[in-house]
């Protein structure tokens, strides 16, 4: 965005603090946009009295990311890319996250394929709170015919609703393709120096994202500039992965500089969001364990450092819960608090004879726990020592999680009255804790699993106590 | 085009957007604008959509588009190099016997002046190393690593040789963990000769660290640094809870560089690391850890608190300005490295364990090496190989063979799957 403070922001606003848009004041609406955490068009006046309007236009395109944002697939699970404002996510946070999509081929066989598609699109992982899940899936002409093309887009279209990326150099595979699924908005790969013509006609005409693709950065920005003069805005960018070696060291200089001048530089020729392929380490694995390890390195560096969408092999699980998670930890937006609120929680209907659990107030900490109590029906009583945000085993060596503290949140949430066994069970990681905790609370203390996914079996060996 | 522009309104949008001159644009008379048709137009996308939105045109395509671009429009892509004022402190592990140790090789670390692998604004000087974990007892392992530790795990020196000739470590770390009093309260002159052991078990430099017991830890340390007299270990290590001073004067007196361990937290790194400068310690014999959490557990923090640091330091931020060291068997810790099945009875199959593990490790070092991480410390052999490859393939070394160089990276996209099977 091109204002740097909240108060260029309000100088666009009305400055009626009428509160339309919930908050008291425009400047604290003008803070909130500064954030990114609301939208514009929830200053109604804005919008609809004529008298803003000049201002109202003004202050979009200056709101506007540097990085385009674009949208591919439709309805629920349609994927935004790009629209990113920064290089390091302390500085505010990164936006939208990478869009992993994992590929099929149409030489598959159709079981084979419809299989797979779904595997793609049913994947899930319960990480803090919620389901981690996949965002696109890429469909590759390997056949080079377009009607074998058409009928796999066709097949995969009846089995999933993920936003598609349809794979091929040749326009007319593209066309037969886009035939199948005009209305699914799909990103089409690619465009490049020697198809551009024919891609660029088939991108008017079904008005689709594209991709662009050269590994030479003056060709890639000069088809960029191409299609945007012609009136395509949808575009993403990709320099190419080479998979290893001194290519490899390229690849990373490349994605690093093409958003160096995105952002910093605020050049708008190539400010779109960029796609990384770290499939290409197939290419150069014999074996398909290797590879799979490989694809996960380059596809760390490329959701690390600023690739926007990506394009992936493996779905074995080992692949997808490493890479989706790396994505959820790299664009959770840092000013998220680290902690919950310190209590004690009820996990089912617990009742007097119900265990009672000690964990921290870090966020994932308490989420995962919580979490493996809810998913294995065992109700209970969890108690939440406020250690400041840390987890256990860094806060038992920091001092944050103590005996003294243990004792103190007993207290402050009377847990005499909701247990009548007077039995607390302390985490594993926490083990060192409790004999000084028995001492100074004087209540029962059992050391459970190091890991609250052993509750389950712990349970059957240790409760209720003897 | 219903709506006229006056070429007062066209000098000020062209003013706005530092154009000079257009060209293949004639103007008629008062308003009218035609573009030309010569293959080379081409309006900066953002003036085309000015002009656009001040003249009405509401279709967004089109509207100021060549009736059609016979040929691409030429273009040079430039980015300027980022300049840093702050340079990364230059930390040597290690003495030979020329400088009064028996290590027969040094490891250097640091002396970055740019974000690391970002050698296209200052070449990194020098790759990030990997120290590969021993212990000082048998410790329980996740299966997966278990099988390459299990003939070794009651001899930390055999341990310590194993790494270094079996799986290429370029340094090793003896961790004193026996020394905990909840453990086996192992005596600090005990685990000084375990340090020995190690020592002459092999010719790399090492890591000497401590159980993590605050009241024990001091003490080992002393007795530690005391035994590698003048081999120029990494004691690891010094933080704000415990007797850091202790830990700092015997590693100066003894010839050692200290390790500057805070958690997640950089202006505690900052503190603690003031106060070592106060008790003389040369800003050549510090290594700092920020603290590791792995992938899924807490990376996010330990990514851009490493990443903020390195930053800072090289906005000239001395404080900060030195090499970082990662704990990265911390991965380890997270469920997903060893848990049989999800926990959770509503996630997709986790798959086996071992390969899952594995993957932890290498992404939660890679992570931390692209924040700023010189020094990994790790434990499966395939993780600190396959870390070690990538960084120094960043790091810009020769390789052998470029594999990558034999193919056309576009042909993914035709890539039949059927050669990928495995063998394993």
């Amino acid at each position: 965005m091109k204002l740097s403070s909240p108060m260029e922001i309000w100088k666009y606003l009305p400055g009626t603090n009428c509160g339309e848009c919930g908050e008291k004041t425009c400047l604290a609406f003008a803070s909130h946009l500064k954030e990114r955490s609301t939208r514009l068009e929830e200053c109604t006046p804005l919008f609809e009295d004529e008298k803003y309007a000049d201002k109202g236009k003004q202050l979009a395109e200056l709101l506007a990311p540097e990085i385009r944002e674009i949208e591919i697939g439709v309805g629920a699970r349609a994927a935004k890319i790009g629209g990113e404002d920064v290089m390091y996510r302390h500085e505010l946070t990164f936006y939208n996250r990478t869009a992993l999509a994992y590929d099929v081929w149409d030489t598959m066989e159709e079981g084979e394929l419809r299989e797979r598609v779904s595997r793609i699109t049913n994947w899930r992982k319960f990480y803090v709170g919620e389901f981690l899940t996949l965002d696109a899936i890429a469909v590759r002409s390997v056949s080079g015919d377009a009607q074998t093309f058409a009928a796999c887009v066709k097949a995969v279209a009846e089995e999933t609703d993920l936003p598609l990326v349809l794979c091929s150099f040749d326009a007319k595979v593209l066309e037969e393709g886009l035939k199948v699924v005009p209305d699914k908005n799909p990103l089409l790969y690619a465009a490049d120096k020697t198809n551009w013509k024919e891609v660029l006609e088939l991108v008017k005409s079904y008005k689709v994202p594209v991709t662009l693709f050269s590994p030479d950065l003056d060709m890639l920005n000069s088809l960029a500039l191409t299609f945007s003069s012609a009136g395509v805005e949808d575009i993403v960018l990709d320099p190419g992965v080479s998979p290893a070696g001194e290519g490899l060291a390229d690849t990373f200089s490349k994605f690093v500089r093409v958003r160096r001048v995105g952002i910093e530089e605020g050049d708008k020729e190539v400010a779109y969001p960029l796609m990384s392929v770290p499939m290409t380490a197939w290419m150069i694995h014999g074996d398909a364990l290797d590879a799979s390890y490989w694809e996960a390195v380059l596809a760390a560096m490329g959701i690390i450092k600023y690739a926007d969408i990506m394009i992936l092999h493996s779905i074995e699980p080992h692949s997808l819960i490493a890479e989706r998670t790396l994505v959820e930890n790299i664009y959770t937006d840092p000013r998220r608090p680290v902690s919950v609120e310190p209590g004690l929680r009820e996990v089912g209907t617990p009742t007097g004879h119900s265990p009672l659990f000690l964990t921290t107030n870090f966020a994932l900490t308490y989420y995962t726990v919580e979490s493996d109590l809810n998913s294995n029906k065992i109700d209970s009583y969890l108690i939440v020592v406020d250690s400041e945000g840390i987890g256990v085993e860094a806060a038992v060596a920091g001092e944050q999680l103590t005996a003294e503290r243990i004792k103190e949140t007993l207290e402050s949430y009377e847990a005499e009255n909701k247990v009548e066994h007077k039995t607390l069970v302390i985490p594993g990681l926490a083990a060192r804790l409790s004999g000084e905790t028995e001492d100074v609370t004087s209540w029962n203390v059992l050391v459970g699993p190091r890991d609250s996914g052993r509750i389950p079996g712990w349970m059957d060996d240790n409760w209720p106590p003897k | 085009m219903e709506k006229k522009l006056t070429l007062a309104d066209l000098a000020k949008i062209l003013e706005q957007y530092d154009v000079v001159e257009l060209e293949d644009i004639t103007i008629k008379g008062e308003v009218e604008l035609e573009l030309g048709s010569s293959a080379g137009l081409a309006l900066p996308p953002a003036l085309a959509q000015a002009l656009q939105s001040l003249m009405g045109a509401r279709e967004m395509p089109g509207a100021f588009e060549a009736k059609r671009i016979e040929a691409l429009l030429p273009a040079t892509f430039k980015v300027a190099k980022a300049e840093w004022t702050g340079e990364i402190e230059e930390v040597t592990l290690g003495a030979t016997s020329a400088d009064g140790g028996t290590r027969e090789r040094t490891v250097t670390i640091g002396g970055e002046k740019s974000l690391p692998f970002y050698n296209f604004d200052a070449q990194m000087p020098y790759p990030p190393v990997i120290s590969v974990d021993c212990f000082d007892m048998p410790i329980p392992l996740a299966k997966a690593v278990r099988e390459y530790y299990g003939d070794v795990m009651e001899d930390p020196g055999e341990w310590a040789k194993k790494n270094v000739r079996e799986f290429g470590a370029d340094m090793v770390t003896i961790h004193l963990i026996s020394t905990d009093p909840t453990i086996k309260d192992t005596p600090a002159r005990a685990a000084a000769k375990t340090v020995e052991e190690v020592l002459q078990a092999v010719k790399v430099p090492i890591v000497i660290g401590g159980s993590g017991n605050p009241d024990k830890d001091p003490e080992v340390l002393e007795a530690a640094a005391e035994a590698a007299e003048g081999e120029r270990c990494l004691i690891a290590s010094a933080n704000l809870n415990m007797d850091y001073e202790r830990i700092a004067k015997a590693a100066l007196k003894h010839g050692h560089v200290i390790l500057s361990w805070t958690q997640l937290d950089i202006n505690a790194q900052k503190t603690l690391n003031r106060y070592l400068f106060k008790l003389g310690v040369p800003r050549e014999d510090i290594v700092i850890d920020p603290t590791t959490a792995a992938l899924g557990y807490g990376l996010d923090y330990a990514f851009t608190n490493i990443e903020r640091m390195r930053i800072s330091a090289l906005k000239g931020d001395t404080d900060l300005a030195f090499p970082i060291s990662c704990g990265i068997t911390n991965a380890w810790g997270a469920r997903e490295a060893w848990m049989k099945d999800s926990p959770g009875k509503e996630d997709s199959d986790w798959g086996p364990a071992a390969y899952r593990g594995l993957m932890y490790e290498i992404i939660t070092g890679l992570t931390l090496g692209l924040a700023g991480g010189d020094m990994f410390m790790m434990m499966h052999p395939n993780a600190a190989s396959t870390v070690k490859k990538v960084t120094q393939t960043l790091f810009g070394a020769k390789v052998k063979e470029d594999k990558a160089k034999k193919v056309a990276i576009e042909d993914w996209v035709t890539w039949d799957a059927e050669v990928g099977a495995s063998k394993k």
